[in-house]
């Protein structure tokens, strides 16, 4: 059985973005600080929605934010 | 803590308080002195419609004294949004809820079906609504902390 993995590098990316804060983040994509968090931590696999909108925020592909591995067990 | 936890454990309490008060309001003012009360539907009627409005403008109230405190001691607005996470954890622990209020509305009907007297089966009904509502605030709590 293979288990699927979504990481991220918004960290990565708020530090290029001028150290962009969270909350700012979470302003611009229209959610809260602490979904922001959770995203990043790998709590949380965003909706398509919400990963374009972040996506559109670092003015980046979808796939330089977010990246999908396959892990097989 | 963030402040969606905060109002979770928040609501925890005050929905334990509201009940534990107002059974013992109800056991003191009317079941203590008249126990042949507890056989009477109009009785437990007026129990459960004076319950649920009571506890919705208690939890209003609280809430807006929290948010007040929270802004005193903490200098931050409590969130107003509510995002695609937030209604993915509402939506979840509805779905516990439900279910735990199932298996009590089923033991209800049960004890009615194996000859209980009937205020047994308001009782569990009352235990399986709190039950429920407490369950679905700590898995919130949960799926807020840890993720899912």
């Amino acid at each position: 059985m293979s288990k699927c993995l979504i990481s991220n590098n918004i960290r990565k990316l708020r530090f290029h973005a001028d150290e962009m804060t969270q909350q700012e983040l979470a302003d611009k994509t229209g959610v809260t600080r602490q979904t922001i968090v959770a995203i990043e931590n790998g709590k949380y696999s965003p909706t398509l929605e919400l990963a374009f909108r972040i996506a559109l925020v670092f003015h980046s592909p979808l796939e330089e934010v977010f990246s999908y591995i396959v892990e097989n067990k | 803590m963030y402040n969606k936890e905060k109002q979770i454990l928040v609501s925890l309490i005050t929905s334990l308080l509201i009940l534990g008060f107002y059974s013992l309001y109800i056991y003191y003012n009317y079941i203590a002195g008249n126990p042949a009360i507890l056989n009477d539907f109009k009785f437990w009627g007026e129990c459960f419609l004076i319950l649920i409005p009571i506890s919705i403008l208690a939890q209003i109230i609280i809430h807006i004294i929290f948010a007040i405190i929270s802004k005193i001691v903490t200098n931050e607005d409590v969130p107003t949004i509510t995002d695609e996470r937030d209604k993915l954890i509402e939506l979840k622990s509805i779905r516990i809820a439900h279910r735990i209020f199932i298996f009590g509305f089923l033991l209800s009907m049960g004890s009615l079906a194996i000859g209980m007297k009937p205020w047994v089966m308001f009782i569990v009904l009352i235990l399986s609504g709190f039950i429920a509502c407490t369950t679905s605030g700590i898995a919130k709590y949960i799926f807020y902390k840890k993720g899912f």
